[in-house]
């Protein structure tokens, strides 16, 4: 292909690609009115604030973008230093049953979470934790795409660097925490990242465990929202886009470190 | 929205082949090092994961509809699977969904990846404009979906009114409504192939590449012949992640079509979801049915792991 053919189909992608974006930021802006009239459409020539407006003199808007902040905040940081440490443990040390951890963490890649949702429930409301955070923090963070991320760095993970450290008459620990820690910043940076965006955006479990509208997190609003408001595509998309604009900022700022990780993590 | 390269600012070090077998001194050592650093880890995956997973497998054997204890019923449910068409529906809806979703999924981030990876005018930005989808969420995306493929406002349909072509019947009709789930994977999904395979291009050897352009090889000749097979280990990543995601579609159908019409839209966890969730709140049955595509993926992705490993000899 000719670089001019390849501009062009790389535009007439991007415009594809574009369009669903556009039309959640469009329709965030139309009048309720002007989409039951002429239903919605890519462009509006009234621009207005009265779907968010609405979403805040209705519901206690700001409040849920906390509770989603705090919970993904708190599973994040749970989910990268419990992840992070085993995937550390998996690729640099020798140790009996190695292979069978790793299989076993990769095979909970397999279990559909919507089927065990029942006995986790069971054991969360055992635990006597509905109606807490900690009962959507604590089943999330350990994860299998974490410990994998982790592992497949540190496979490559010089050796010297490790065995330096150890003559010097350092314990694993302070090995981990004085050399380790300080070159894995592309690693922390993508796990940060996937673990932060994976919690924030669930709404399932966290409908079923929080209970009370005063612990929701966004997205659990949305889907409320969603069969309270039926059709009111002004109103949802005001709200997807609210709940959608942290994880965009925080995606188009932090692009580097996010492809940077995955190409030094070895997940290719 | 700034266009920015994502290569690395400095190429990492070339890793060291890692060791294979340490000095004996550390193999005693590391073992209680190893436990302490993967036991918070391993306490949260066998507490909230592995136990409800065994749970859910006794489940199936029980006649359950209630929190708390069931009462042991031996094969009934999975009797009553055998003989349930709407399952068998489900089955079928969901291998139709994998098929139209991988490959096509893994070709068009192979394709896109390919396309940006050289230097072209506003390369940053395309790039960019095409991961986005990856962060955002199923539930957004199936909301976006709706408001797309919504019959009487939606916005694909005003736009082919306006073309004069007519309505099309996104959701009263089964294969269309299946169209419109496969399309809004698509969209959320091809990013993060793309990422990977562009991750993958950067370890392409340039060597091979120029020896065979020195060879006469055209430039398709090149990219199928020395790029794609370098890049094996990529695709299997990425069709075997797909081929579990795919397996365990859930959001999208729940929010778009919730199954329908009728059922040609359900596929197998939304069927375990309403079986055991639903009115019916048929616990132990619905733990079947989920325990069943379990085993399914299980034994797929393990197919796929042999495959490739015979390959590689």
């Amino acid at each position: 292909m000719s670089k001019p053919v390849r501009v062009a189909v790389c535009l007439l992608v991007t415009v594809v690609f574009a369009l669903p974006l556009v039309a959640m930021v469009v329709i965030a802006f139309t009048p309720r009115e002007a989409i039951l009239d002429d239903g919605a459409s890519l462009w509006t020539d009234d621009w207005t604030l009265e779907n968010f407006r609405g979403l805040f003199d209705q519901f206690p808007v700001a409040r849920w973008f906390g509770n989603a902040l705090v919970v993904a905040s708190l599973t994040t940081l749970l989910s990268v230093v419990v992840n992070l440490l085993a995937g550390y443990a998996l690729a640099t040390l020798r140790f009996r049953g190695r292979g069978l951890v790793l299989g076993l963490v990769l095979a909970t890649l397999l279990v559909p979470t919507q089927v065990i949702m029942i006995p986790q429930f069971e054991l969360v409301a055992r635990l006597g934790l509905v109606g807490f955070f900690w009962a959507v923090v604590l089943p999330s963070a350990a994860t299998a795409l974490g410990v994998f991320l982790a592992r497949q760095f540190f496979v490559g993970f010089p050796t010297e660097l490790l065995d330096a450290a150890r003559v010097d008459g350092c314990s694993t620990l302070t090995t981990f925490v004085r050399v380790v820690l300080p070159n894995a910043r592309p690693l922390v940076a993508v796990m940060t990242l996937l673990a932060f965006m994976t919690q924030w955006n669930d709404f399932l479990w966290p409908l079923i465990t929080l209970r009370d509208p005063d612990l929701y997190t966004l997205p659990v609003a949305m889907r409320l929202l969603q069969n309270a408001y039926d059709n009111d595509y002004g109103g949802i998309m005001a709200m997807a886009l609210l709940s959608s604009l942290p994880l965009l900022v925080m995606f188009v700022v932090l692009q580097r470190w996010f492809v940077a990780g995955i190409t030094r993590s070895g997940i290719k | 929205m700034t266009a920015v390269d994502e290569r690395p600012a400095a190429p990492p070090p070339e890793p060291p082949e890692p060791r294979r077998t340490p000095p004996a001194r550390r193999v005693r050592g590391d073992g209680r090092a190893a436990w302490a650093l993967l036991a918070p880890n391993l306490l949260l995956i066998v507490l909230f994961l592995l136990g409800p997973l065994v749970w859910a497998f006794l489940m199936a054997f029980q006649d359950k509809r209630s929190f708390g204890p069931g009462r042991w019923s031996g094969l009934d449910n999975l009797q009553r699977l055998l003989g349930d068409d709407v399952f068998w529906r489900a089955v079928l809806n969901t291998a139709i969904f994998t098929v139209a979703t991988v490959p096509v999924g893994v070709l068009l981030g192979l394709g896109l990846a390919l396309l940006m990876d050289k230097a072209l005018p506003g390369r940053g930005l395309f790039r960019t404009v095409v991961y986005l989808p990856i962060v955002v969420s199923t539930l957004v995306v199936s909301l976006i979906g709706l408001l797309l493929f919504d019959e009487s406002v939606g916005i694909i349909n005003g736009l082919l009114r306006d073309l004069g072509l007519g309505e099309v019947a996104w959701q009263s009709d089964g294969a269309l409504a299946m169209a419109s789930v496969v399309v809004m994977t698509l969209w959320s999904r091809t990013g993060f192939s793309m990422v990977v395979y562009i991750a993958a291009l950067q370890d392409v050897d340039p060597q091979t590449v120029e020896a065979a352009r020195v060879d006469g090889a055209g430039r398709w000749a090149v990219v199928r012949h020395v790029v794609v097979p370098q890049l094996r280990p990529t695709t299997f990543f990425l069709v075997v992640i797909n081929l579990i995601w795919s397996f365990q579609v859930f959001d999208v159908v729940y929010v778009m079509t919730n199954g329908g019409p009728g059922y040609s839209t359900t596929m197998v966890v939304t069927y375990a979801y309403d079986e055991g969730f639903g009115p019916a709140r048929n616990f132990g049955y619905g733990a079947t049915v989920g325990i069943v595509l379990f085993v399914l993926t299980a034994a797929v992705t393990l197919l796929q792991l042999r495959r490739n490993a015979r390959q590689e000899d």
